[in-house]
């Protein structure tokens, strides 16, 4: 009853324990690691903790306000962006402990070698509305 | 097509399914597809006992998908073993209903989100939009949920406190999505205290009435909160404010003392101070002391602190917050709060920023950089930095 994002970064995240570039896999570790993914996904869609999730292109565009009848104004992508966001899930889930574990799960998908990538996602709560009862 | 009415009858019908010996998963498709037949049938065809209607819908319904099955013989079975169907009386019924849905072998947002299908007579859609999930995440919650109860004997009550706590998360949710939850868990409250003679569910229901008659008052029309002390007290519902006292006066006489009683005589003291100022807070710390006796809670004792902080002065309120462990969620938030009243800006200010940015709704996070805000401004150009949260 709770909402979490996780992130899955292509980098600014801490490094990986197996921390070896995917174009350095076989095909078949990528097809296995993609597969891990989908069927996680599929887990929490059977179990009703699912809510969203999507792939993202590694890079974006920076836009912003030029002054009134102007286009706004365009930069990047910017190859030196520390962060980078590779995809994002989003769970609903009974607790915080549940969000955790489940993270780690998706972190224990397989990478080079055939072996979890052990990855760092980053978890984060969203904000809710407020509960009825506070005083 | 009185929809309110088939929503009451749905938990009515569904219980007698089940009793009949119904598996509780089958038994709820079967009424799912009677509520369908009535949406259709009835602006035609009223019928004169709508909930004999749907019974015998819902039955052959049931019968009709279990007839080709290989499930048939075990169903034969099944209804070899249950009493057979008599005059027992609807409340009781929908009562073990109750307890069905929020079986401790589900989890919560499962307990939660039956209760409000099979009891509540919500459609799936209507859940997924209040707790803003998509409709096929609820639809799997829900038909897991089914499955797992589905095997759970219905033949004894099971615990009253597992019930209230399910119907506590519901009030709890809040006001978003266009299903009124908090109304929902009022009208389930309410029917669970017709059935069930119980001190902790009339004390759930009075706290529910007493929190609901502040509703418009609690927020602003922009939308910001509006802490309890600053409300207009002349929009409180003073009709549910009355109705939740005299629940609650009915269920302490019973000396049957529990959490949910205790916090609604807290929100009833808050309900009849005329005047913030008039507000009874040595009773509101009493009451506060009890309910640390019943819970032994961390959030109850910060609670507690705040209470004290009006009794008996910041300075109190501030040895009171001392004592308990600062990683409490708001914890920082009352310290603020204290700090100010005791004339200590700089620190209150800092203590509201950073509270801020820990807050775990967006009302509250708004408030407090609100808070911080005021502070700094009333402070002039003194040495906080505007961005103090992170």
């Amino acid at each position: 009853m709770a909402k979490y994002l996780l992130l899955k970064h292509y980098r600014g995240a801490p490094a990986a324990v197996n921390d070896v570039p995917m174009t350095q896999w076989t095909p078949q570790e990528i097809s296995d690691h993609v597969q891990y993914m989908n069927d996680f996904a599929a887990r929490l869609e059977k179990t009703g903790e699912f809510v969203d999730g999507q792939a993202l292109a590694p890079e974006g565009t920076f836009v912003r306000y030029d002054g009134e009848g102007r286009p706004p104004v365009t930069d990047g992508p910017f190859a030196e962006t520390k962060d980078l966001i590779a995809g994002w899930m989003v769970i609903d889930v009974d607790s915080y402990e549940r969000a955790v574990e489940l993270a780690g799960e998706l972190s224990a998908a397989p990478g080079a070698g055939g072996r979890p990538i052990h990855e760092w996602l980053e978890l984060r709560p969203f904000l809710t509305a407020p509960p009825t009862i506070t005083e | 097509m009185d929809e309110a009415l088939l929503r009451s009858l749905t938990p009515h019908v569904l219980g007698i399914l089940v009793r009949r010996g119904a598996d509780f998963a089958a038994a709820e498709d079967a009424v799912q597809d009677a509520l369908v037949d009535a949406v259709r049938v009835w602006p035609a065809d009223p019928p004169r006992d709508p909930k004999g209607w749907l019974v015998t819908a819902a039955w052959r319904r049931f019968l009709d998908a279990t007839r080709a099955d290989t499930a048939r013989r075990r169903r034969e079975d099944l209804v070899e073993d249950e009493p057979a169907p008599g005059p027992a009386a609807a409340a009781d019924d929908t009562l073990r209903l109750y307890f069905l849905c929020a079986h401790p072998s589900l989890t919560p947002s499962s307990a939660v989100a039956l209760t409000l299908r099979a009891v509540g007579g919500l459609t799936t859609r209507q859940i997924a939009r209040a707790y803003l999930v998509p409709e096929a995440t609820m639809a799997q919650r829900i038909s897991r949920a089914k499955r797992t109860v589905s095997g759970v004997r219905f033949d004894r009550p099971g615990d009253v406190a597992t019930v209230l706590r399910v119907l506590y998360l519901v009030f709890n949710e809040g006001y978003s999505g266009d299903v009124d939850l908090a109304a929902e868990a009022i009208r389930l409250t309410r029917q669970l205290a017709a059935a069930i003679d119980h001190p902790e569910v009339a004390g759930l229901l009075a706290l529910m009435l007493l929190h609901h008659a502040r509703r418009a008052a609690r927020t602003a029309p922009d939308g910001s909160l509006v802490p309890l002390a600053a409300q207009d007290r002349g929009r409180w519902d003073t009709d549910a404010i009355a109705e939740g006292v005299a629940i609650l006066q009915a269920a302490l006489a019973r000396d049957r003392l529990g959490e949910f009683q205790a916090q609604a005589a807290i929100a009833a003291l808050h309900a009849d101070a005329p005047r913030a100022e008039e507000t009874d807070w040595v009773q509101i710390v009493e009451w506060y002391d009890e309910l640390v006796r019943l819970t032994g809670s961390p959030v109850v004792r910060l609670n507690r602190a705040v209470a004290v902080g009006e009794a008996d002065g910041p300075r109190a309120g501030l040895a009171a917050l001392a004592a308990l462990d600062d990683s409490l969620p708001r914890h920082t938030a009352v310290a603020a709060y204290l700090h100010e009243r005791d004339g200590d800006l700089p620190r209150a200010a800092l203590l509201y920023a950073r509270a801020a940015g820990q807050a775990t709704d967006t009302a509250e996070r708004d408030h407090l950089t609100r808070q911080a805000a005021r502070l700094n401004s009333l402070r002039g150009q003194g040495g906080t930095p505007p961005h103090s949260s992170r």
